[in-house]
C-alpha cells in the first residue's frame, strides 16, 4: 500500500511537524532503492507485472498471424460465409453460424441466469435466516468448483433425456412462433445448451452481485425501513439503485464465461454448419465448440482455420470483459475474480 | 408501522396494521400442494414436474391474494417477493444435488482400486476395464508444472501491484489481469498451439501445463492482491522503522502475515485448472499408455479422459460408467482441494478485525 500517505494520516497530531517528515521518509525510501536486494526484488517482481502484459501481447500477436495466415487463403467470405471446408482446393470457411450460435446460447443463459442470480444474491444478504445465509453461500461456491468437462457429461447423460418432456410442451403451445418448434429429434439443441450454461455461470453472477449488495451503506436500508417500507420495498427503493451498475457488470463477467465455455457445449450440442430458428432442433455451433471437435481431423491449415475462429472469440471475451471491469472499477474494490 | 393496513383493516386501535400468523406460508404452501394434487389427477396430468408448477403458481396467487386480503397490497407484493427469492434459490440447488447424486451414484460401480491403478493400455473403448492410473498421472504433471509457473509469477506480481505499484504500468497490470482472468480457456490453448505450429511440434504434456499457467497466473494475482492488501501498514511501518530493507520487509513480515491466504489462493486455483479440457484437449491430445514424461509425447489427463470416454466410446455403457467414475475422483479431488483451501484460510487468516 501507499505508506507515505498511511504515514501523514496517522500522524496528523503535531502539524508542523509534518512537511519535514515526508521529505525523510522520502529519501529513506530513495536511500532504499539502491540497496542492491531491493533493486534485485523490484526487479523480479515488476518483471512478473510486466511478464503477464508481454503473454496478453504476444496471445494477440500469434492468434492474428496464424488467422492471417488462413483468411488469406479463404476462397469465401470469412464472416459471413454459411461452411467450413478447410480441406477443399481452394478451401471455403466462415464464422457466421458459429457467431449466430455462440450468441443465442449466451443469451439464452443469460435470460436463465441474470434473475435467479440476482434472487440468490438477495436472497444471500437480505432474505435468508442469519444461519442460512454462510452455507447457501457455501453450495453456490460448490456450484463453481464443480469441472466444466463434469457438467458436459450431466447435460448430455442426464439433462438431454430430462428436456424431452419440456420441449414438448414448448412445442404444443409456444410451436407456431417457429421459435419453439420442434421435430422430435434428440434435445441436444441450443435451448439445452444454454441452460447448461445458465447453470454454469450462475455461481459468477451470484458471487459478485453478493459482493454489491454487501455493500448498499445501512443507512439507506435504515432509513428506508424508518420511512415504513417493507421489506422488498426496501430492495426496490436502495439495494436495487446501488447495487445496477455492480450487477450489469456482474452480468457481463457470466456473459463472458458462457462465450468461451468449450466442453459443455461441445458434449451437449449435436452440431451442424446451418442457422435455424428453432431453438429447440439440434443443430448450429459455438466458436467454441467448434474448435473442440473439428481439432482432431484438422490438417495445419485447418487448425490455422480454427485458430482464425478463435482469435474473433477473443476479441470478443476481451470487449465483453474490459467493458465489465471498466463497470465495476469505477465503483469501488470488489472484483468478480475470485467467483 | 402501515397505514395503509391499518386503515383496510377492521380494528384500527392498534398501530400495527393486522398481520398473518407465522405459520400461514406452510398453510398456503400445503393448501396449494394438495389442491394441485387434486387438478393434476383430475385433469390427467402424469408429470410431477407440471404438479410442481401448478402447486407453484397457486401458491403465488394465494399468497398474494390472502395477505392482499389481510394485509394490504404492499406487504402481499413483499411475501410474493420474498417466496420468488426463495424459488430461486431452491432451483440453483436442483442442478447441484442431481449433479452430485449422478456423478456419485453411477461413479461408485466402477471405482476402486483396481481402477485407480491400471490404464487403459490394452482395453478397447467399447469394453470393460481399464483404468485412470495415466490419466491422474498426466493430470498431476501437468497441474504440478503448470502451479511451479504460474504460482510464483502471480505472488510476484501481486506483491508488485500491492507494495511498490504506482502510475501507468500498474494501472494497465491490473486491467489486464482482470482481463485475462475472463480468457476463454480454449484460445489459451489456441495460443499455444500457435506456437507449437511455428515450432514443427508434436503434442506434449508440459505444452498443456503452459496453458495452465496462463489461466491460472490472474486467478493468484487476484486473490494473492486482497490478501496483501489485508496486511497492516503499522507492521510494514514498524519494521522499516527498525531499518530493515524493504525487500526483507516483504519476506519476512509481509509474506508471512498472509501466507495463509495466498496459499488458500493458490490452492483454490490449482482446483481450477485441474478441471480444464479444452487446453488439454489441443496440447496433450490424450493417450490411453501410461506416459510418465510430460516433455515429450502425448499425454493423458483426468478431464480429458472423461471426455474422450463420452465422445470416443459410441455409446457403450462400460464407457460411460469408466466416465462416471472419472468424474467423481475429479469432482472428490477438487473439492477436497476446495474444503482444505477454506481450512487453511479460516486457521491463518490475519487477525484485523475481518
Amino acid at each position: 500500500m501507499d505508506i507515505s500517505t498511511q504515514n501523514t494520516d496517522t500522524d496528523d497530531t503535531p502539524p508542523p511537524a509534518a512537511p519535514p517528515a515526508v521529505t525523510a521518509e522520502q529519501k529513506r525510501a530513495a536511500r532504499g532503492a539502491t540497496r542492491p536486494g531491493d533493486r534485485i526484488f523490484l526487479a523480479l517482481s515488476r518483471g512478473s507485472g510486466i511478464f503477464l502484459l508481454v503473454i496478453m501481447a504476444a496471445i494477440a500477436v500469434f492468434l492474428t498471424y496464424r488467422a492471417y495466415l488462413a483468411i488469406s487463403k479463404d476462397d469465401a467470405n470469412f464472416l459471413t460465409t454459411f461452411e467450413w471446408n478447410t480441406s477443399l482446393l481452394p478451401p471455403k470457411f466462415g464464422i457466421a453460424v458459429l457467431a449466430f450460435g455462440t450468441v443465442v446460447s449466451s443469451i439464452i443463459a443469460m435470460v436463465i441466469a441474470v434473475p435467479i442470480a440476482v434472487a440468490i444474491a438477495l436472497f444471500i444478504t437480505h432474505y435468508a435466516p442469519r444461519r442460512m445465509s454462510g452455507p447457501v453461500a457455501y453450495v453456490i461456491d460448490l456450484l463453481a468448483a464443480v469441472p466444466s468437462i463434469v457438467y458436459g457429461l450431466w447435460g448430455a447423460l442426464v439433462l438431454v433425456p430430462h428436456m424431452d418432456g419440456l420441449f414438448g410442451w414448448l412445442n404444443d403451445y409456444l410451436g407456431w412462433t417457429g421459435v419453439f418448434s420442434w421435430d422430435d429429434g434428440a434435445p441436444r439443441s441450443m435451448l439445452t445448451v444454454g441452460i447448461l450454461l445458465a447453470v454454469m455461470i450462475l455461481p459468477v453472477i451470484t458471487n459478485v452481485s453478493r459482493e454489491v449488495f454487501r455493500q448498499v451503506p445501512q443507512m439507506h436500508e435504515e432509513a428506508a425501513l424508518a420511512l415504513g417500507a417493507t421489506r422488498w420495498e426496501v430492495i426496490r427503493m436502495s439495494v436495487i439503485p446501488f447495487g445496477r451498475s455492480g450487477v450489469i457488470s456482474a452480468s457481463m463477467l457470466g456473459l463472458g464465461r458462457a462465450l468461451g465455455e468449450t466442453m459443455a457445449v461441445a458434449t451437449v450440442l449435436s452440431p451442424d454448419f446451418d442457422i435455424h430458428a428453432s431453438l429447440l432442433n439440434p443443430g448450429g455451433g459455438t466458436f467454441a465448440q467448434n474448435i473442440a471437435s473439428k481439432f482432431n481431423e484438422a490438417t495445419e491449415f485447418g487448425r490455422d482455420a480454427l485458430i482464425a475462429s478463435g482469435l474473433v472469440l477473443f476479441v470478443i471475451t476481451l470487449l465483453v470483459n474490459g467493458a465489465a471491469r471498466m463497470i465495476i472499477a469505477r465503483r469501488s474494490e470488489y472484483s468478480g475474480a475470485n467467483a | 408501522m402501515s397505514h395503509a393496513a391499518a386503515v383496510a383493516d377492521k380494528s384500527p386501535s392498534t398501530l400495527q396494521g393486522a398481520s398473518l400468523p407465522r405459520w400461514s406460508p406452510w398453510a398456503i404452501a400445503a393448501g396449494s400442494l394438495a389442491l394441485a394434487l387434486v387438478i393434476g389427477l383430475a385433469g390427467g396430468l402424469d408429470s410431477k414436474v407440471q404438479w410442481g408448477l401448478i402447486a407453484g403458481i397457486l401458491f403465488i396467487l394465494g399468497t398474494f391474494g390472502i395477505a392482499a386480503k389481510v394485509e394490504g397490497r404492499r406487504q402481499a407484493k413483499d411475501r410474493v417477493a420474498t417466496s420468488l427469492v426463495w424459488v430461486a434459490f431452491l432451483l440453483a440447488v436442483v442442478p447441484l444435488v442431481s449433479l452430485l447424486w449422478t456423478t456419485i451414484q453411477r461413479g461408485v460401480k466402477v471405482l476402486d482400486v483396481y481402477f485407480l491403478t491400471h490404464s487403459m493400455g490394452v482395453v478397447a473403448d467399447s469394453e470393460a476395464g481399464g483404468g485412470i492410473y495415466h490419466a491422474i498421472l498426466g493430470s498431476l504433471e501437468q497441474v504440478g508444472l503448470a502451479t511451479a509457473i504460474g504460482a510464483p509469477i502471480g505472488i510476484l506480481t501481486a506483491i508488485y501491484l500491492v507494495e511498490y505499484g504506482r502510475g501507468g504500468l500498474a494501472k494497465s497490470v491490473t486491467f489486464f489481469v482482470d482481463v485475462m482472468t475472463g480468457i476463454p480457456s480454449i484460445v489459451a490453448g489456441l495460443f499455444i498451439l500457435s506456437l507449437m505450429l511455428m515450432l514443427d511440434m508434436q503434442p506434449f504434456g508440459f505444452a498443456g501445463s503452459l496453458a495452465l499457467a496462463i489461466l491460472m497466473m490472474p486467478v493468484v494475482v487476484r486473490s494473492t492482491e486482497e490478501m496483501l492488501k489485508l496486511v497492516p501498514n503499522e507492521l510494514r511501518e514498524a519494521s522499516l522503522a527498525l531499518g530493515v530493507p524493504k525487500w526483507r520487509t516483504i519476506l519476512k513480515v509481509v509474506v508471512p502475515t498472509s501466507i495463509g491466504g495466498i496459499i488458500t489462493g493458490v490452492m483454490l486455483a490449482i482446483a481450477r485448472i485441474a478441471g480444464e479440457t479444452a487446453p488439454v484437449l489441443l496440447l496433450v491430445f490424450g493417450n490411453p499408455f501410461i506416459n510418465a514424461n510430460p516433455f515429450e509425447g502425448a499425454q493423458a489427463s483426468l478431464p480429458l479422459y472423461i471426455y474422450q470416454q463420452y465422445s470416443q466410446s459410441a455409446g457403450s455403457t462400460a464407457a460411460y460408467d469408466r466416465a462416471w467414475a472419472a468424474s467423481l475422483t475429479l469432482i472428490a479431488f477438487v473439492m477436497i482441494l476446495n474444503m482444505v483451501a477454506r481450512g487453511i484460510a479460516r486457521w491463518k487468516a490475519p487477525k484485523t478485525g475481518r
